[in-house]
């Protein structure tokens, strides 16, 4: 896909596939044929720009057809850069400019539970750790712990890295468990690649009644491509063509390995 | 149909009431009208008037704290759940400090999002410049899908409010904090789109939006003393404009004035300007903030200080057609 569009971001979406795979072929009660049934659960992204690994499980779950996955970032296509929700059925925001998507779950999941008391419902929302920069998340995650949002659901991508360098360099993120506690919080550390782990901390966030949970999700940035894994230089651009056919075998060699014994709809 | 004006107009009897209480009563009437409204504040509830809703209908009520940023998101997640929410704050603030969430969240995304700017213009007196918003008809104008209006009196305001709670769009509403004449009445149109010809007239066009008609109705008043048969039009709905009754006017004119209490670069005369210079170019001369900040004072001192008093307009006005002719096809 990226390699087709000619630009985008690599590293990001590569090390959330575990997460995304295991999201919308396990965790979410939703349904590609009829995205706007009244009971479904709802998935938020917030970094806007790690679009490419929502658009390919969107894709493979049966929202739309894997040969659209190509025109990305193509005039016309509904598959923008950045996620517009008008353009796509199936998405439920439109993001890119960082910060925002936590309070549009927030903003969701406050609906659910203080104005229209439905309580099997549940909002997700995927956040980047260099997003978590932005003063706007910060007053999300406040107001989130204030009205104690139990049906929501957030992940941190945990991947250390941002455009500018390591995160720690750039704007230093840690104490993060205890930052996020301490605005109130359930905080869980998972491997994100371990598609059981995730799965558990969903099912585990469901159960706690009375705050608000965030999935502090390590992943590895290009995971499964040794070329990209760890370098933040692999943040926002595509790979050429060699690069591409390199990165696909490297990910082949995977066929097979990733099981998950409960996984699938 | 000639727009009835309150009799009270220019009387010592004339009622006096702040757009924002308008509002007030118009979003609880809204709230009471279809139960998908609700609405949220930061930190200002009273002083926004959302109180008087707050107090109708608490479940449907989310107090936001001081994070504007948080504010409009929030309630843009709310859309999406099918609420129609409206959020105040101070216009300084929002849409001051959150204009990029506007534009994505509510207006690229399309949500019916209500964006309420109180203590608008230099109407907000003596909290001075930083309080006094006069860059938000320009910051939002720009923005696609997104209804713009500048409620003239309070009961225009009260009417603005009910109609754009159920227009579906991202829409901004445009508050004063000081109490300013009330020219309309129950009866008086309110169509969102729609300009009003307040009073006829054939030598030249006065548009004004916002408080800012009433000023205009008065030049008119002092003109007309003068010899000059002014005609008033009142732009509620600064996007989308009203072509039609714009175009109407200014041909049977040939020249035409603005008024706004903002900052005249992007602001509501830029936007008759830019309409007159695509379909019927013509002389146009734009009252306003020029280019330049507010300050702390009474508002009517303010409002003497940067010439936007009623006879103050009639004045230039009458200067300026003495040495402008009237542009006839």
């Amino acid at each position: 896909m990226l390699e087709h569009a000619g630009s985008g971001h690599s590293a990001g979406p590569l090390g959330m596939a575990d997460i995304f795979a295991a999201l919308y072929f396990n965790i979410l009660n939703i349904n590609p044929k009829d995205p706007e049934w009244a009971d479904r659960d709802i998935f938020l992204l917030s970094n806007g720009h790690a679009i490419p690994v929502q658009y390919a499980a969107m894709a493979e779950s049966g929202f739309f057809d894997v040969e659209e996955l190509l025109t990305l970032r193509q005039y016309g296509s509904r598959l923008q850069g950045h996620p517009e929700r008008e353009r796509l059925p199936g998405l439920e925001n439109t993001s890119g400019p960082l910060g925002s998507g936590l309070s549009q779950a927030a903003g969701y999941a406050y609906t659910l539970q203080y104005i229209d008391d439905i309580k099997h419902r549940f909002v997700y929302v995927m956040m980047g750790d260099g997003e978590l920069n932005e003063g706007n998340i910060w007053e999300a995650a406040m107001f989130a712990g204030k009205n104690k949002l139990s049906q929501l659901i957030a992940f941190v991508d945990r991947n250390n890295i941002q455009i500018d360098g390591s995160t720690e360099d750039v704007m230093p993120l840690e104490d993060l468990k205890g930052k996020w506690e301490s605005f109130g919080w359930h905080v869980i550390e998972i491997d994100g690649h371990n598609i059981e782990s995730v799965i558990d901390a969903t099912s585990q966030a469901r159960a706690i009644s009375n705050r608000p949970t965030v999935i502090i999700a390590h992943t590895i940035p290009g995971k499964g491509v040794d070329f990209m894994e760890y370098d933040f230089k692999w943040h926002g651009v595509p790979p050429n063509s060699d690069q591409a056919k390199e990165a696909l075998e490297k990910l082949r060699t995977l066929d097979g390995k990733i099981t998950h014994e409960g996984a699938g709809v | 149909m000639t727009y009835p004006l309150d009799p009270a107009l220019f009387s010592d009897a004339m009622k006096m009431d702040p757009t924002r209480a308008g509002f007030g009563r118009g979003l609880k009437a809204a709230g009471e009208a279809n139960e998908a409204v609700v609405a949220l504040c930061a930190d200002l509830t009273e002083s926004t008037q959302m109180h008087l809703f707050r107090d109708a209908f608490p479940k449907r009520f989310v107090e936001m704290g001081i994070a504007e940023q948080n504010l409009v998101t929030v309630a843009s997640g709310m859309a999406r759940a099918g609420k129609i929410p409206f959020t105040s704050s101070y216009a300084a603030f929002s849409p001051g400090r959150n204009w990029e969430q506007i534009r994505t969240t509510v207006s690229l995304n399309n949500m019916p999002v209500k964006i309420v700017g109180s203590h608008a213009g230099i109407f907000t007196g003596k909290d001075g410049a930083t309080h006094q918003m006069l860059e938000d008809i320009a910051l939002m104008r720009v923005l696609p899908n997104m209804v713009v209006i500048a409620p003239g009196d309070a009961i225009e305001a009260e009417k603005a409010t009910k109609a754009i709670a159920e227009n579906g769009l991202p829409s901004y509403i445009r508050l004063a904090r000081e109490k300013t004449p009330v020219f309309s009445l129950d009866e008086s149109p309110f169509e969102i789109g729609k300009a009003y010809v307040l009073k006829e007239g054939t030598d030249v066009a006065l548009m004004g939006t916002g408080t800012m008609t009433y000023q205009l109705l008065v030049a008119a008043k002092v003109l007309a003393e003068n010899g000059i048969n002014a005609e008033v039009v009142h732009v509620p709905t600064i996007k989308p404009l009203d072509e039609e009754t714009i175009l109407a006017s200014a041909k049977k004119t040939g020249r035409v004035i603005t008024a706004e209490e903002a900052q005249i670069a992007g602001g509501f005369g830029s936007a008759i300007a830019e309409l007159l210079s695509d379909k019927l170019p013509m002389p146009v001369k734009r009252f306003g903030m020029q280019d330049r900040f507010g300050e702390s004072g009474d508002p009517k001192d303010l409002f003497e200080a940067f010439g936007l008093t009623g006879e103050q307009i009639a004045a230039s006005v009458k200067e300026w057609c003495e040495t402008t002719h009237q542009y006839h096809q």
